[in-house]
């Protein structure tokens, strides 16, 4: 059953790039790894939260954090590796139905952080196919340009929950680390969405 | 301090869009469970996210018809850690509810709170120690308050059903007012051992 691989062409940083180019105020959760320094390379954001453990926590995360905020956009920014770790958030997600997030997987189909080893998206595993029967109401893998093209505005705006996967190539990018005090991230970005009073009451 | 609690009362309030729900015929005097459900939504717990539990599932239920709670069951526990972590930068309050197998699934997933400083509130369900006819949870039972705590979760312990209310009431207190994980260990006396029946 497993369709004929596609090598993976599209370049991390560019993808995330053009995401984060039209985020609109929208709120980030990253991923532990490379989408945190893809997210950090596009710009630093009180509104960024970047993890740095609690590996396949991301889209649980974004999910308690849209339902927190209904009103504002709610992008999960990952990779493969962690969201294979906690696969069951989709199903999660998929029944709370949150309309404000998305779901996206920069998919270089390797563990890059520990010595490029496969993930089991490397082994035919079709996360777009989890996400469509976990009950995501638009999910798909993006392999070029066009479709990437077609698909950033729908992640920023369309009714959620939407899920894509990013097939992106393992070339090594320059280390672009944001803040790691877990507790500091928390706090400034509390300050920045609920403003000084409220973050610390 | 007084401010505080008046504003949280406030916000439950106005969260609250009917008037409190009944489920099925409650007795005269509330059940514990029923307390527990007031005490959560008096303090504006709005995230409530579950792994059932035999012990749990009054709660669950009175949480479910509850239009001011949003009811959010999980695939495993470490999920509901993680929702919390989102749920507090969002600025909402939230609870886990699990039993104490569970709180083997959310060891690394407590890293998070620990280090982002995120209040969290788990009541936790004995399985395994009281009358247990299952051995395979046994383990777990003995394991779960040690690893709580090597975690660096401050741990409670009910072991009847009168001190359930006001120590859930003092672990949310101590959870959202230090920014905390706290867990309640709510003793399998008070629930009693699952029977396995023909």
């Amino acid at each position: 059953m497993k369709t004929p691989r596609r090598k993976p062409v599209l370049d991390r940083r560019a993808v995330v790039a053009e995401i984060l180019k039209r985020r609109n105020g929208a709120l980030v959760v990253a991923g532990l790894g490379a989408p945190c320094w893809d997210t950090a390379a596009a710009g630093d954001n009180p509104l960024n939260f970047y993890t740095w453990g609690g590996m396949g926590g991301a889209a649980m995360i974004g999910l308690g954090l849209a339902i927190a905020q209904p009103k504002r956009r709610v992008l999960i920014i990952t990779g493969d590796g962690e969201i294979l770790m906690g696969l069951g958030a989709l199903a999660t997600i998929g029944v709370q139905q949150p309309p404000n997030i998305s779901v996206i997987v920069m998919d270089n189909e390797h563990y890059g952080e520990t010595g490029m080893q496969a993930t089991h998206t490397r082994l035919g595993v079709d996360l777009a196919g989890v996400a469509k029967a976990a009950g995501f109401r638009a999910a798909a893998t993006i392999y070029d340009n066009a479709e990437l093209r077609t698909w950033v505005p729908r992640l920023c705006s369309e009714p959620g929950p939407v899920f894509a996967a990013f097939k992106v190539t393992t070339d090594h990018a320059p280390l672009v680390l944001p803040r790691r005090d877990g507790t500091a991230l928390k706090h400034r970005f509390r300050e920045a969405l609920l403003g000084v009073e409220e973050a610390y009451k | 301090m007084k401010k505080v609690v008046t504003n949280i009362e406030d916000r439950s309030r106005a969260r609250r869009k009917t008037s409190p729900p009944v489920v099925d015929t409650a007795p005269a005097a509330a059940s514990w469970p029923d307390r527990l459900h007031a005490v959560l939504r008096d303090m504006a717990i709005h995230q409530v996210a579950y792994v059932p539990d035999s012990g749990h599932a009054r709660l669950i239920a009175l949480v479910q018809s509850d239009r001011g709670m949003r009811a959010i069951p999980l695939t495993t526990e470490e999920e509901g850690v993680a929702l919390a972590v989102g749920a507090w930068l969002g600025g909402d309050r939230s609870v886990l509810l699990t039993q104490s197998s569970g709180v083997g699934n959310c060891i690394n997933m407590l890293s998070m709170v620990q280090e982002c400083r995120v209040p969290l509130l788990m009541l936790v369900t004995m399985r395994g120690e009281w009358g247990e006819f299952n051995p395979w949870q046994l383990p777990m039972a003995q394991a779960t308050q040690p690893v709580l705590t090597a975690m660096g979760v401050v741990v409670h312990r009910a072991d009847d059903a009168d001190q359930i209310v006001q120590t859930v009431s003092a672990a949310g207190r101590l959870a959202f007012n230090t920014s905390r994980a706290v867990a309640v260990l709510i003793s399998q006396r008070v629930i009693g051992a699952k029977e396995f029946k023909k």
